[in-house]
């Protein structure tokens, strides 16, 4: 049996990209993994911090055959008929299961992003990384994406 | 007779596992939690998740491609 207070069940993806579908893939490993009974950070960085930005979440591109975003409109459709959920919707229920979500400082610096261009309801915490390393360390399952 | 009833039916990966955790978040202890679905994974998963959570499956049926699976909190 999986304790919830146990901190070695936990998941610590670094979200890297920021296409859509990768940001896809780290939501729902990280909502299973919640939904398992383990803990879930989220580390955005470089241009995954970007799907941070007010309005930001669902607009990036896919990772293959973006064709201009016609691969990418082709995908949504495919995935609203398969009834797939919306990512804003996984990030809520992400957010509701007690997920934690880190931005990176430095990411911020070099693309010249400040805490009033990111949605700052959805941010826990803000750091480098220590905060990274801190949190991976206690981690069964860590990914980079 | 459950307590919660929740309805994943149609709902795709990771929807019914996510709901069937809420739910479990927000029952008292000793509860039913009845989940409701369609999605063929989940039927598997669900048990998988409730065991490490703690919680105990207390039945499971499917007729027609519709599982229904019954927890206690």
């Amino acid at each position: 049996m999986v304790q919830e207070t146990n901190k070695d069940d936990k998941s610590t993806i670094i979200v890297h990209s920021g296409d859509m579908d990768k940001i896809y893939s780290a939501l729902i490993v990280s909502n299973g993994a919640l939904s398992m009974g383990m803990e879930a950070s989220l580390f955005f960085t470089f241009w995954g911090l970007q799907r941070l930005q007010k309005g930001g979440l669902d607009k990036g591109p896919l990772s293959k055959m973006h064709f201009l975003g016609l691969g990418k409109w082709m995908i949504k459709s495919r995935m609203k008929k398969a009834n797939v959920a919306s990512l804003e919707r996984l990030f809520k229920d992400f957010k509701e299961l007690g997920g934690k979500v880190i931005a990176c400082e430095m990411t911020m610096e070099i693309m010249g992003i400040s805490k009033e261009d990111l949605n700052q309801d959805l941010i826990d915490e803000y750091g480098a990384v220590g905060t990274y390393v801190q949190e991976a360390r206690n981690s069964k399952i860590t990914l980079f994406i | 007779m459950a307590d919660v009833k929740i309805n994943v039916k149609g709902e795709t990966c990771p929807v019914p596992l996510v709901e069937m955790r809420k739910a479990i978040r927000k029952a008292s202890e000793g509860e039913i939690i009845e989940v409701e679905g369609t999605h063929p994974a989940s039927k598997k998963e669900i048990p998988m998740a409730v065991e490490a959570l703690g919680s105990e499956i207390v039945d499971i049926q499917e007729t027609d491609g519709v599982w229904k699976i019954k927890i206690r909190k």
